[in-house]
């Protein structure tokens, strides 16, 4: 309580900055930023991690298990698996963290006006999403990529579909919930704008819930994206995915499990990253928990 | 005192539906009041929990449709604007909510909070962070309060910034629903202090809704009784707590806890509970639980006026009963 800071801007900066303290003095907090970050830096730098082309073939080179050269050895190209992962990781990353990005802002703001509207629109948005939310995530997938092909956009566009409506709903539950409370109240009788209600009165105290949910779906929306590689859905051939490699990997897994295993070991590990950094994220930032 | 009232609420009544589609019917939670406020009175809307009080507050406020009636402000109609048009209304006339940390953005700090009628309606220019100290400092909280956030104030620091917010934008009229609900008593005085102070500093009219007698008594000059959404009793705050007239005011007072221990208390208590809004009773709605109900009540309505009772009291009247017991 001591702690006030006099000048406002200066405050919400060092605001930031404790929550990020707060979360360093989590045990589990730290394990799962270091994981991340671990793949994040992974996926940057993997032109310098590895001299390997992740998609030079080289049939000489194949099945070789991991060595000083090939550190998780090779596939049934010859292509280093090490290069493979690393580079893999970037198509992850990007797709997570794009769809993630974009699934989010839709999803908060139709579950805003749904859970705010008029009764009638929140009875056809919660139709809606209702709807999307029962087609099966393999079945859309097929359908959108017989419509437009194998790509990357494809599979964000999917995840993007089976994200939505789950985000959405938990913020109109949330807007439901509190939009009779007073401080709700007080702004309408204060004149403030619908617009303004939502983003600055009901925004930032319903996305809580939703920034964990988002943070454990992240490893979900990289199994999609590693399920449609895998599919031969997604990412086309050459180019290095999880879902890819561990696909390489299932037909040789009796003989060569290191494909499988360097295919699967970067998934459980940024899945356990993401997890546990998303729940030690929503301790910290809701501002009802500090102090403890 | 004797100018053209700010407020004016004529015969308003509003009407909540009930029932389903085959049942439908209306119940009144306000069954048409009329009363007026002078620029810089403090007006006192008294009764039990449901008597329709903040529900008419909520109404004044435009946050509430009426279903009949009308409310002036500063001699427009106010009820049945739209929005937009409710939206300058609103500078000139704010609301205070009966939570005290309740009715404040938990995520938004002091400064924000106190500064948010300005960034609706617009600064004029205004330096918000010296606005803030400003603010905070009528409402008599230290400059360094503005980086805080709800949840680490008490009771009373958060009526005080619900205050400070109130009489930013400089309204002429202020609501308050229950100021002193939730604080105890020495805090309770602090903001009835606070908001008398600030009155007469700022000539704000002010309408108190609460069930607290002593704050009636602190700070309205005019007082309303409302039982089941309609006044019994209306007058000066002095003269009614000298002389109800009403016997639901007079055994308000009674119920009243008095500091004198050694003062002769003759409580008067009612039979039976608040009759439900969907039954009204026939008559005067008070003679269910009327200790001097006679005969005429049952059936007559109550002529209007500022006491509606077919039999007001004398002064210093006592019900029948303990009459008779002594």
């Amino acid at each position: 309580m001591s702690e006030a800071a006099s000048n406002p801007p200066a405050a919400a900066r060092s605001e930031l900055w404790k929550s990020f303290r707060r979360l360093l003095r989590e045990p589990l907090g730290v394990f799962g930023l270091s994981l991340v970050v671990l793949v994040i830096l992974a996926a940057v730098f993997a032109d310098v991690l590895t001299q390997w082309d992740p998609t030079r073939i080289n049939p000489r080179d194949r099945f070789l298990g991991p060595s000083g050269e090939h550190l998780l050895g090779t596939d049934q190209l010859g292509r280093d698996l090490f290069a493979r992962v690393l580079h893999g990781g970037r198509i992850a990353l990007y797709v997570a963290l794009v769809s993630t990005a974009i699934s989010l802002a839709i999803g908060i703001v139709l579950g805003l006006i749904a859970g705010y509207g008029p009764r009638w629109l929140d009875n056809l948005m919660i139709l809606l999403f209702d709807a999307t939310k029962s087609f099966p995530t393999v079945m859309l997938a097929l359908a959108l990529v017989t419509i437009v092909g194998p790509s990357l956009t494809a599979v964000v566009v999917v995840v993007i579909i089976v994200n939505v409506p789950g985000y959405a709903r938990i913020i109109r539950t949330q807007t439901i919930a509190i939009k009779s409370s007073e401080f709700v109240t007080a702004a309408q009788s204060m004149g403030a704008s619908n617009a303004r209600i939502l983003g600055v009165h009901i925004m930032p105290n319903v996305i809580g819930p939703l920034v964990i949910l988002a943070s454990m779906d992240i490893p979900v929306v990289i199994a999609i994206e590693a399920g449609m590689s895998f599919l031969g859905l997604g990412v086309r051939p050459p180019t290095p995915s999880w879902g890819s490699i561990l696909n390489d990997g299932f037909s040789q897994i009796r003989d060569t499990a290191w494909i499988a295993i360097a295919g699967g070991l970067p998934i459980i590990i940024t899945t356990l990253g993401f997890t546990f950094l998303g729940e030690t994220l929503r301790d910290v930032f809701d501002p009802r928990l500090k102090g403890r | 005192m004797s100018d053209d009232p700010i407020l004016s609420v004529d015969d308003v009544q509003v009407s909540f539906p009930v029932g389903g589609l085959a049942s439908r019917s209306a119940i009144l939670g306000v069954a048409g009041v009329s009363f007026q406020v002078r620029p810089g009175e403090t007006f006192a809307l008294v009764g039990e929990s449901g008597s329709g009080k903040t529900t008419l507050a909520r109404a004044i406020n435009g946050l509430q449709e009426i279903s009949a009636g009308s409310i002036t402000f500063e001699g427009g109609r106010i009820d049945r604007l739209g929005k937009r048009e409710m939206k300058p209304i609103r500078k000139r006339m704010s609301m205070m909510f009966q939570d005290p940390v309740g009715s404040l953005s938990p995520r938004m700090t002091v400064g924000d909070l106190v500064t948010e009628p300005y960034r609706i309606h617009g600064s004029d220019g205004r330096d918000l962070r010296a606005e803030t100290e400003r603010l905070l400092s009528l409402v008599g909280l230290p400059a360094n309060f503005a980086s805080r956030y709800p949840h680490q104030l008490s009771g009373g620091q958060a009526r005080r910034v619900g205050v400070a917010r109130a009489i930013a934008l400089d309204p002429a009229l202020v609501i308050a629903d229950e100021p002193t609900a939730g604080l105890d008593v020495s805090v309770q005085g602090e903001v009835l202090n606070l908001l008398n102070d600030l009155r007469e500093r700022l000539g704000l009219a002010m309408v108190i809704i609460t069930h607290n007698l002593h704050v009636v008594h602190h700070v309205a000059d005019r007082t309303a009784v409302m039982y089941l959404g309609r006044f019994v009793e209306k007058g000066e705050t002095e003269a009614m707590f000298s002389a109800p007239c009403h016997p639901y005011t007079a055994a308000l007072l009674s119920a009243n806890p008095e500091p004198d221990p050694d003062k002769v208390h003759d409580r008067i208590t009612l039979p039976a509970e608040v009759p439900s809004l969907l039954s009204r009773p026939s008559g005067c709605e008070f003679h269910t639980r009327c200790p001097w109900a006679q005969e005429t009540c049952k059936t007559v309505p109550p002529p209007p006026g500022d006491v509606t009772c077919h039999f007001p009291l004398a002064p210093g009247a006592r019900p029948p009963e303990l009459e008779s017991a002594r």
